[in-house]
């Protein structure tokens, strides 16, 4: 036996008919190995490779539904067959699949004018983890109304686990998004802004609001094991005006933490 | 006493609020648990208000037990822990393999059937079984090509595989129909060979004709009924082997609930006809 054979074992017939058959699968333009050219060259060779194409495509437009809404159909499906080949499904919970589908968009070169498209589908991620994430407690509002100010400035506010939230500083993503997420009929003209998401699943239903860019500061510094004093510190430096009480009554009212803690985790004023 | 399931259908989330609103008694409902693999959330209490009025089936599609490798650790755990939430009254997976090196491919893929695939696979059987803690049943894949290096015929291995596993079978009857059809055997003969004792379940399901190819070529598609050929070999089956569960499969080309409610029907009154009692 050769020294190497437990670290490279040879593999057998069936692992041979496995690697050859998945090469054809994958490259069914490139020649097939020996073993596989009676089966490659049977027309029904080809169910195989259009079922699986067939499902990577339906799992991952199934995943984004607002960006196939803004791009039609045909063109979502046409792009998605580009982005199975590079990346095809790594393990079988297919609602999961597609994580790098917007970074593909970003380098997609037929999508370079549609400069909003890889945020409309970081979103549509974000609803599917909001939509999967773990069950989690629901902060009450009241447990932090009866807190003593002092008391409540080393507070921490802990987000739920399915609370997503995103400044999108270049264009109005939130509005784009949410009327291409439901079936919208087309409304106001959009106004080009930046703007912010907020996605939380407080009972069952994952919920969507605009948030500014100091309540994503405010949200950031959260969960980063910020003190409420911390936080609310970092949203002010992002946005001078903000109303706090209003933002963390917005916040509480979606839902958007989970639980209260007092002890900080992160530096303050060094988030 | 353990409940005796009739007919069932495959759950769509489309028809979650019809199914849970269903009153019919032995009704059941069979998932892909590969879609309820999540760590909460909506799907999780979907499935889990229906289990709380109907039985549940668990039909997985990516353990890729003929894989010449060990079913994922983290996968069977998965399993392990939704079998665990929701006690399903069947657990039951594939004669096919769909992930291979880290890449899963949505499809039940063929094999040469050697006596190497058949190691493996028991042993991956029976690895399954004692982490779910349960016989699990087998189901006979549809086929397309012709592979010639094939050792055994496939009723002669999924009976040595029930031998050496102490698994059961699913025997999807118009999976036999398709490969019949495509491959040129009889589908009678394959019907009546199959090993009636160690069926747990049996599926129906509608099929196409390849849209390229015609009739030459079926394509095990799920999205339309089940076609009177296939129903004719159903009764065939349980005139001989008796009343088994058996699940009206759809998963394209979805019809409203009632429509598929009414495919069920038919299989649960040929599984109480008189004619298959006398048989």
């Amino acid at each position: 036996m050769p020294a190497n054979a437990t670290l490279n074992p040879v593999p057998g017939a069936l692992a041979r008919f496995q690697d050859a058959f998945e090469c054809a699968l994958l490259a069914p333009d490139s020649a097939p190995a020996a073993e596989l050219a009676a089966l490659t060259k049977q027309p029904a060779f080809a169910v195989y490779h259009n079922t699986i194409m067939k499902g990577c495509i339906d799992a991952l437009q199934a995943n984004y539904p607002a960006v196939t809404r803004l791009v039609g159909e045909e063109w979502f499906r046409t792009a998605a067959s580009v982005y199975v080949r590079q990346a095809p499904p790594t393990h079988p919970m297919l609602l999961e699949y597609g994580a790098s589908f917007a970074d593909f968009l970003t380098g997609f070169e037929p999508a370079a004018e549609l400069t909003y498209l890889p945020d409309v589908a970081r979103l549509d991620r974000y609803w599917t983890e909001a939509h999967a994430a773990p069950d989690d407690k629901l902060l009450d509002p009241a447990s932090v109304a009866g807190l003593a100010p002092d008391v409540l400035a080393s507070t921490i506010l802990r987000p739920h686990a399915a609370t997503r939230w995103a400044w999108f500083s270049n264009s109005p993503i939130y509005t784009i998004w949410s009327r291409n997420r439901t079936d919208e009929t087309a409304g106001d003209e959009i106004k080009w802004k930046p703007e912010g998401a907020l996605l939380a699943r407080p009972r069952d239903v994952v919920q969507w609001i605009t948030i500014d860019a100091g309540g994503c500061a405010f949200l950031d510094a959260c969960a980063k094991g910020c003190s409420l004093g911390a936080a609310a510190n970092a949203a002010l430096e992002t946005k001078i005006d903000i109303d706090l009480v209003r933002l963390m009554s917005t916040l509480f009212a979606a839902g958007a933490f989970s639980e209260i803690s007092f002890q900080p985790k992160c530096m303050e004023g060094h988030q | 006493m353990t409940t005796v399931l009739t007919a069932g259908l495959g759950l769509k989330p489309q028809h979650y609020a019809a199914a849970l609103a269903c009153p019919a008694d032995g009704l059941w409902f069979e998932v892909h648990p590969e879609n309820y693999m999540v760590t909460g959330g909506p799907r999780l209490a979907w499935l889990e208000s229906i289990r709380a009025r109907h039985p549940v089936s668990l039909h997985g599609v990516a353990l890729s037990l003929a894989a010449d490798a060990k079913p994922d650790a983290a996968h069977l755990a998965r399993l392990r822990e939704l079998a665990r939430r929701i006690e399903p009254e069947l657990v039951s997976e594939h004669l096919a393999w769909s992930t291979w090196r880290g890449v899963y491919h949505p499809d039940l893929l063929p094999f040469p059937r050697t006596e190497a695939a058949l190691e493996r696979i028991a042993d991956n059987v029976s690895i399954t079984q004692e982490t779910l803690q349960r016989r699990i049943a087998i189901e006979n894949p549809s086929h397309y090509l012709h592979i010639k290096d094939h050792a055994r015929d496939e009723i002669d291995f999924l009976t040595e595989l029930v031998r050496r596993t102490g698994c059961g079978l699913l025997l999807d009857v118009n999976n036999v129909y398709v490969s019949a059809r495509n491959l040129g055997f009889s589908a009678e003969s394959y019907i009546d060979a199959f090993p009636g004792d160690a069926v747990m379940e049996i599926h129906l399901a509608g099929h196409t004709p390849d849209p390229t190819l015609g009739d030459k070529l079926l394509i095990d598609s799920h999205d339309a009924p089940i076609a009177p050929a296939v129903w004719a070999l159903y009764t065939r089956l349980i005139a001989r082997i008796g009343v088994r569960p058996t699940l009206i499969e759809r998963d394209d080309n979805l019809p409203d609930f009632a429509t598929l409610y009414s495919e069920c029907e038919h299989a649960a009154g040929l599984l109480r006809s008189p004619l298959r009692r006398a048989a």
